[in-house]
């Protein structure tokens, strides 16, 4: 009897597996937008905050007209994991829900492993914050509405060398993480030729160790750590180097933007300046509307501010989310079409004036942007200082 | 001297996470002393244990936060035992180890749902987290600590081992499963006590690590309970001094190895360390030169 | 009892008959389905369990190296296939590498079993001499350090350090890896019902006896611990392939575990049981039970419980249960055959018969 109802079991189990295939079926009047995010891993906290900017500009605007018909914008949230093995079968899952067009994601390296699905599959991406040059060189699917890390690496540097007065940097990055090797390598090169000389050393994933470094840091009289990491690793890189009384300012990129690092730096005695696309203290009308438009929205929900880290700091990645899915429906309203190949022909062509900044592609599909804001944190108070508009000189 | 003072900070570190591993590390060498058993949930219950932490001290003072971790801690440890060993006593060795491995994979997807697999940041606790100084590096309270706590504690559980009926209890049965059983001994409460000494000191470790290393992830029990079974090994699996000096060995040295710069092999290290002894010297530091185990 | 022949020819024309279903199957729905993602990575899963059965199942030897030699047979097939035109953008940090040649698909996937086979054959020497448990933690030790030792910065300009390795030559078709998992597979089910098969099945079921029997332990357990590696590196370099993209931090401890899942599910020393229960884990954790992920609403009642996570805490459950209650898995020791189902269904009608 037993063997019967294993063999049975399995029968259906093989059935479904046929079945399964059959229950999708093509509503005429949607237009799916995929959102290629991590909601949990190394990149979660970021990659919730710019599903939020998403879903904040999918609650403005979530109609399109093509040809006097209205089209209602379905948006299918996908996970990622933050991990380059997870990404492309997450990413055939948005390919099999016919997404018309993708955005996503936070972190270069799942973007980089997924590239190739989107890519067979004809689909067009957006990215959000993936900063990696990899992303985009090459094909002709690939978008980015952030600027790139030889950039942003240039600016760090040479914020270092301006404000700090560094000589020496110490560098310290994650073994195989894409975002963070790469902007570790681009801020070498950058603080080398304005004189400098580095230090570099990688850690492994799962390390919770910091000591060792930072005393290595402190060894090699750096004036500067550098550390583009996940904010994971930042929360225990800050926590122990509060703790140890380092007096070395630390520097990191867009990732560094998150309430968590105010959390962890807050009470302590450290100098902690990152760059980002965005500060909340923009005056321009555009930035200022989505700041308190976005802030109303958190705060009339409380799992979305829950998301956001509990509190309704604005983050850059939010605001980048919200452009990246305006500059979607722009190309959509373009292409006249929800044919994912006509959209993709369409948004070489778009300029779009989002709440970052005029967005338009050049010829590898990245935005033209030239300047990074640089924020510090105020560690009493808790909260964001503005530093300075820096760009390459 | 020189060189003491210029690697103090590593020094200093790897004692702390020497003592903290050692916490586990006792858990690990006393099921396998009793059951034979590769616990791999232990290091999972640790992590759970620094969870618990993180979302007790959201609602309770730390005072009565830390008591009440530890004693969850225990029941899960209880827990664990009794749903996924005690079925599996009369089966295979290797259906109790794929057990174990179930229930580490079980616990760690329930702790990645309940956070949504995010970092938790660990609650302040006064004094253990003040920074002091000493010499010329600068330190949390906690890294001085532990490895006087922790020789404490483990003072406390070999007298208990050695002079309390449980105790002799529990030397008999790793000494001789069966015959013990005959003698009259329940076999059941010594396993069972057995996994709550464990689940003790790996909530007291976890205090003390999460103290020093602020972060809790679902992942975080992984690397310091594998390291802490290497440990065990390298001590001669089943002796408790054993256990404790492998553990300060083995976080003495991936510190120094990452102040030396070979970061990428502090990981690797603990391993090459435990096949060397696997091969050279099974039994490990201590380990009694007991029957072949098969 | 069926003849021989008859028994052969069953045999190829029911292979004949699922690259068939499958080669309809790829015309007839779109290539963006679900099920073709379970197909590639199931056949994929499928060869390294069974490879992994044939050491744990069939030879008796705890081994938790798999993920290990995995990476060995993806990065092998991954460097040496990636072509030159797209090496300078992969290597970026490393100038472009210092391979200065390309392989073909088939030679490339030879060599990734062959490569990790060597490392087998050098691991094997210290570590088989190790029993039960301790094999299992040396074996999964070794692992971690093929894996940090492939994430070394100075062989970089080979492995890329610990950086994403693509733009390799991929697969588009279902059939490819079904091909070669069934080619390998057909491989293993020859050696196990060899003399060799025997040879290792004695050594699971009494050690000391084998040995009396004059049977030389190092080497069989050696043969079958390289036999068992080469196939896993292959798996590898068809997992690369599935993939698209390797990267050293996706081989840990945690997809040797799944391996040994698998296996288990299936049946310890059940090969057919190894190839369907990959099939199913894969199915499930991909694609059945995705929709435990998705926070549901039934009319406008919430569904309780359900958002991201919940999929993998319900499916350590059923894991669990079977590990529990179902110690022996799908098949236990016993092999899926078409003698099988037949008496399975004589047996089946007779019952009824007898009932009626």
């Amino acid at each position: 009897m037993k063997k019967i109802i294993v063999f049975f079991t399995i029968l259906v189990m093989v059935l479904a597996m046929f079945s399964g295939c059959s229950t999708q079926k093509a509503e005429s009047n949607v237009i799916t937008i995929g959102v290629f995010e991590p909601s949990s891993g190394d990149n979660g906290a970021g990659g919730k905050q710019e599903v939020l900017g998403i879903e904040y500009a999918h609650s403005k605007v979530n109609t399109v007209e093509i040809d006097g018909k209205t089209y209602t914008i379905k948006l299918e949230i996908v996970d990622n994991e933050s991990s380059t093995d997870k990404a492309p079968t997450a990413a055939q899952t948005l390919v099999s829900a016919k997404s018309s067009v993708v955005l996503g994601s936070y972190g270069s390296g799942v973007s980089i492993a997924a590239s190739d699905v989107f890519k067979n599959a004809n689909i067009p991406v957006i990215g959000v914050s993936c900063t990696n040059p990899q992303v985009t060189e090459g094909n002709t699917h690939y978008f980015r509405v952030c600027y790139l890390d030889p950039f942003q690496g240039t600016v760090l540097a040479n914020f270092a060398v301006d404000q700090y007065g560094a000589k020496t940097a110490y560098i310290l990055t994650k073994m195989g993480d894409d975002y963070s090797v790469g902007l570790g390598k681009y801020f070498k090169q950058a603080f080398e030729e304005l004189g400098g000389t580095v230090i570099e050393e990688t850690f492994q994933e799962g390390n919770s160790d910091f000591t060792a470094f930072l005393a290595n840091a402190v060894k090699s009289e750096a004036g500067v750590i550098f550390a583009p990491t996940s904010t994971e690793a930042a929360s225990l890189i800050i926590g122990q180097a509060s703790s140890q009384g380092i007096t070395i300012p630390l520097l990191a990129g867009d990732t560094w933007d998150s309430s968590v690092i105010l959390d962890a730096a807050s009470g302590s005695n450290l100098s902690v300046a990152v760059s980002t696309f965005f500060d909340e203290g923009d005056n321009s009308t555009s930035g200022a509307e989505f700041v308190s438009g976005f802030k109303a929205w958190l705060n009339s929900d409380n799992t979305k501010l829950a998301n956001n880290g509990g509190n309704d700091i604005v983050a850059a990645v939010s605001a980048l989310g919200y452009d990246a899915y305006m500059v979607a429906i722009e190309a959509i309203k373009a292409a006249g079409s929800a044919d994912s190949v006509k959209i993709n022909e369409s948004l070489w062509n778009i300029n779009y004036l989002g709440v970052t900044g005029n967005i338009a592609f050049d010829q590898t599909g990245d935005a033209i942007r030239d300047v990074a804001y640089i924020k510090s944190v105020n560690t009493s108070e808790k909260a964001w200082q503005f530093e300075a508009i820096q760009s390459i000189k | 001297m020189d060189f003491f003072k210029e690697n103090l900070p590593y020094i200093m570190a790897g004692i702390s996470v020497g003592g903290q591993y050692a916490l586990i590390a006792i858990g690990y060498t006393m099921v396998y002393g009793i059951l034979r058993l590769i616990n791999f949930a232990h290091g999972e219950i640790f992590m759970a244990s620094g969870f618990m932490m993180v979302y007790l001290s959201a609602v309770l003072p730390w005072y009565i936060a830390i008591p009440t971790v530890i004693v969850s801690t225990v029941l899960l440890g209880f827990i664990v035992e009794r749903v996924a060993y005690k079925p599996l006593r009369t089966a295979p060795r290797m259906s109790i180890m794929i057990s174990a491995i179930g229930i580490s994979y079980l616990i760690q997807n329930v702790a990645w749902y309940v956070t949504s697999g995010l970092a938790k940041q660990y609650p302040v606790i006064p004094w253990i987290s003040n920074t002091v100084t000493i010499g010329n590096s600068t330190t949390k309270m906690v890294t001085l600590a532990t490895p006087f706590l922790t020789l404490f504690l483990v003072s406390v559980l070999v007298v208990l081992i050695k002079y309390t009926k449980i105790g002799m209890a529990m030397r008999a049965v790793s000494r001789d499963f069966e015959t013990s059983q005959l003698m009259g001994i329940k076999i059941n409460s010594v396993i069972s006590a057995t996994f709550i000494i464990g689940s003790f000191l790996a909530a007291v470790g976890s205090v003390l690590y999460f103290s020093n290393y602020t972060t809790v992830t679902p992942i975080s029990g992984a690397m310091p309970g594998l390291k802490a079974f290497v440990a065990a090994v390298f001590g001669g699996i089943g002796s408790i001094p054993g256990a404790v000096l492998g553990a300060f060995i083995i976080g003495i040295s991936e510190n120094i190895i990452k102040g030396l710069g070979w970061t990428a092999f502090s990981d690797a290290f603990t391993f090459a360390l435990l096949i060397i002894i696997l091969v050279a010297k099974p039994t490990g530091l201590f380990g009694e030169k007991s029957t072949d185990k098969v | 009892m069926m003849d021989k022949n008859k028994k052969i020819l069953i045999s190829i024309s029911l292979v004949v008959g699922l690259f068939a279903l499958l080669f309809i199957l790829e015309q007839v729905m779109p290539s963006s389905s679900m099920l073709f993602v379970v197909l590639k990575k199931g056949a994929i899963f499928a060869l390294v369990a069974v490879s992994m059965n044939l050491l744990n199942g069939f030879t008796g030897l705890f081994s938790l190296g798999q993920a290990g030699f995995m990476l060995i047979g993806a990065y092998t097939y991954a460097i040496l296939t990636i072509p030159m035109a797209d090496r300078a953008a992969v290597y970026q940090y490393f100038d472009g590498g210092i391979i200065g040649f390309t392989l073909s698909v088939p030679i490339a996937l030879i060599l990734a079993g062959i490569i990790a086979a060597i490392f087998a054959f050098l691991i094997g020497f210290p570590v088989l001499r190790l029993k039960s448990d301790y094999l299992a933690i040396a074996t999964l030790g070794f692992a971690e350090i093929i894996r940090a030792f492939f994430q070394w910065d100075v062989l970089g300009p080979i492995t890329n350090s610990s950086n994403l390795l693509r733009k390799f030559p991929t697969f588009s078709t279902v059939l490819y890896p079904f091909a070669v998992a069934g080619i390998c597979i057909f491989v293993i089910v020859l050696l196990i019902n060899s003399s060799y098969g025997r040879v290792f099945k004695a050594i699971r079921d009494d050690e000391i006896a084998a040995e009396a029997m004059g049977i030389n332990l190092a080497k069989q357990k050696q043969l079958a611990f390289i036999t068992s590696s080469f196939f896993a590196g292959v798996g590898g370099g068809l997992l690369a392939m599935y993939q698209s993209s390797i990267q050293a931090s996706a081989f840990k401890a945690s997809m040797t575990y799944e391996i040994l899942l698998i296996v288990v599910i299936g049946g310890v020393g059940s090969i057919t049981g190894s190839v369907l229960s990959s099939f199913l884990f894969i199915a499930s954790s991909e694609w059945w039970l995705r929709f435990l992920d998705a926070e549901t609403y039934i009319g406008s009642f919430h569904v309780p419980l359900m958002r991201s996570g919940f999929r993998k805490v319900v499916f350590s459950i059923i894991i669990m249960i079977v590990v529990l209650f179902y110690r022996k898995g799908i098949m236990g020791t016993k092999e899926f055959s078409i003698e099988g189902i037949g008496r399975f269904f004589r047996r089946l009608f007779a019952k009824k018969k007898e009932a009626q």
